[in-house]
């Protein structure tokens, strides 16, 4: 969809940005009344192809196990919308779009923007979709963060709020990988100033390396160990400095096949993004001020055991702000191994207190089973 | 009501006001909370350590928090509901004596049931067959059970002293009788509660 002029978005920084593309997909059927579309919001490296195979690079849906028929996100009876957010490269308004005031991309010249601008631009698509009132946003990871913007900046316009493997802010480690992982692509000569796509190259093997370095984190020691231990590709040691271990492999992989899919800009302007997230920010950094208009949304936080990008300790502070500001919370924290990319990856309990959550939210809220 | 309510649960759901808001500590799969929501119409919320109680209880709609009556209750902040409910879980938790301020830091009445180890026959397995005893409150056998701080009704009237908290009201419970009321000063009760049920606020 792409917004007129006239109606640009209105950015944290200052900026505007006329002419906004987003690029979404929906599943399932909105009812009548318009009462019962969900919106997902996506993670860092993750698209709008929430339940469906990518079109063109045919990568699987990345939520499968929660998003489908007779799912906890079902898309039966829930009319689902998941965007690509600002910033990104999977069809929406990114530094890799044409800046229509100089025919060329963006690059550098491209705004800076935050979870906030992010959720303003979704608030428009929703708006346009004509929904007033979401029956739920769900989102893990940097999608976690975004429904806790959502909550606490559109509070009236939904019932249900669920926030997986998120933060109310990031942490000093949180950045830390993260600077990283830019420093790694500002490095690459082929990143020419951000001004590469213009020269008609990539910085492939700086936005590989940081993937590579943003992966480690999102798994755990354990998984890494049970996966990999020490296991070589091949018999033997090469004496060089070939991928020798699995592990090393894997990592080059993963690297490897992230910069067919993603922008090496877009992975600046996102991590910065994440980085400057601090919900309570403007709030003297008391959180509970910033939900309190929240009060009658239905809240449900999950984390995971051995997430150590997003730890418990994190959705903990959350679901304290929650009961201080007199909202419905619940939360779960799920015994998992498989650190923060539990979230993406078939976890029974995950699956089931989420489809009671969603069930019960359902019913309360008055959408029927079945009758959409 | 149907008549499988728990006696105690009875009990603690005519001591409730309706419409007030009422947090379940120890909440298991939210059966109790279930019946104050929908017999006494309260702002309920719960906390539960176990995944699968949790997952439960939002199933049934419930706005419940995982955590432990130790540690997490510091997720309320104070004054936050009218009443805390901690059902059989005081002689399990690690502190009781923190528990029991921080259940009246967060509500203005608490409603605690315990088994009580004065009750006659716990007396009698200790005093004539020298075993561990096993009553309908304390079924377990020494080596499975929870109960880490146990009590009598005496000592838990005496920790309410200490701590400056006022017995509102009491009730002997009996596996499978209606509540009776009792006034737990009397020495009687200490022998005849199996386990006993107290209203407390803080003593102004």
């Amino acid at each position: 969809m792409t917004f007129p002029a006239d109606q640009p978005l209105r950015l944290d920084s200052g900026g505007r940005i006329e002419g906004l593309q987003l690029a979404f997909t929906t599943y399932g059927r909105l009812n009548d009344e318009r009462s019962n579309a969900i919106l997902i919001c996506h993670a860092l490296s993750l698209d709008q192809h929430v339940a469906s195979d990518h079109p063109v690079t045919g990568r699987r849906a990345w939520w499968r196990t929660l998003v489908g028929p007779g799912l906890p996100l079902d898309t039966e009876r829930y009319f689902i919308i998941c965007s690509n957010v600002v910033g990104g490269c999977m069809g929406s308004t990114g530094p890799s779009s044409i800046d229509p005031a100089t025919g060329r991309p963006w690059g550098l010249t491209f705004p800076m923007i935050t979870i906030a601008d992010m959720v303003r631009a979704q608030a428009m698509l929703v708006e346009a979709l004509g929904i007033e009132r979401l029956f739920a946003v769900v989102g893990g990871s940097m999608g976690g963060m975004q429904v806790l913007q959502w909550a606490a900046d559109y509070p009236e316009r939904l019932f249900a709020a669920v926030c997986i493997a998120a933060a109310a802010r990031h942490s000093a480690q949180n950045i830390a990988f993260h600077e990283v992982g830019r420093q790694a692509i500002m490095a690459d000569p082929d990143w020419r100033g951000g001004d590469y796509a213009a020269q008609g190259v990539r910085p492939e093997k700086g936005l590989a390396v940081a993937r590579m370095a943003a992966h480690i984190t999102y798994l755990s020691e354990p998984a890494l160990h049970r996966k990999f231990g020490r296991e070589l590709q091949r018999d033997g040691l090469s004496w060089s400095f070939d991928a020798d271990f699995q592990i090393e492999s894997y990592l080059r992989h993963q690297g490897a096949s992230f910069v067919d899919r993603f922008d090496a800009n877009s992975y600046l302007y996102i991590t910065r993004a994440m980085d400057y997230f601090d919900l309570a920010a403007n709030r003297d950094g008391v959180l509970a001020d910033v939900f309190r208009p929240a009060r009658d949304v239905r809240f449900c936080a999950f984390s995971f055991t051995s997430d150590w990008l997003y730890p418990t300790v994190e959705s903990r502070a959350i679901v304290r702000a929650l009961n201080a500001a007199g909202a419905r919370a619940s939360f779960v924290e799920i015994e998992s191994d498989k650190g923060h990319d539990a979230f993406l990856l078939d976890e029974p309990v995950l699956r089931e207190a989420l489809g009671g959550f969603m069930a019960s939210a359902a019913q309360i809220c008055g959408l029927e089973r079945g009758a959409i | 009501m149907s008549q499988a309510v728990r006696e105690d649960f009875k009990e603690i759901l005519r001591l409730v006001r309706p419409g007030s808001r009422v947090l379940d500590v120890g909440c298991g799969e939210g059966g109790l909370l279930e019946l104050l929501v929908r017999e006494n119409q309260v702002d309920g919320r719960g906390l539960e350590i176990s995944p699968e109680g949790v997952s439960a209880c939002l199933a049934r709609g419930l706005a419940v928090v995982q955590g432990d009556a130790d540690r997490d209750l510091d997720y309320f902040p104070a004054r936050a509901f009218d009443y805390v409910v901690l059902s059989q879980t005081l002689q399990a938790v690690q502190r009781p004596r923190h528990v029991l301020g921080e259940l009246l830091r967060i509500a203005d009445q608490a409603i605690v049931s315990l088994p009580n180890f004065g009750h006659w026959r716990v007396r009698i397995d200790l005093l004539l067959h020298g075993r561990m005893p096993t009553t309908g409150a304390l079924p377990e056998p020494w080596w499975a059970t929870p109960n880490i701080h146990l009590c009598t009704v005496r000592d838990f009237t005496e920790v309410c002293d200490e701590l400056g908290l006022s017995i509102d009201a009491s009730a002997a419970l009996t596996a499978g009788k209606p509540a009776r009321p009792m006034d737990p000063a009397r020495e009687i009760e200490n022998w005849r509660a199996e386990a006993a049920l107290f209203l407390l606020s803080r003593r102004r």
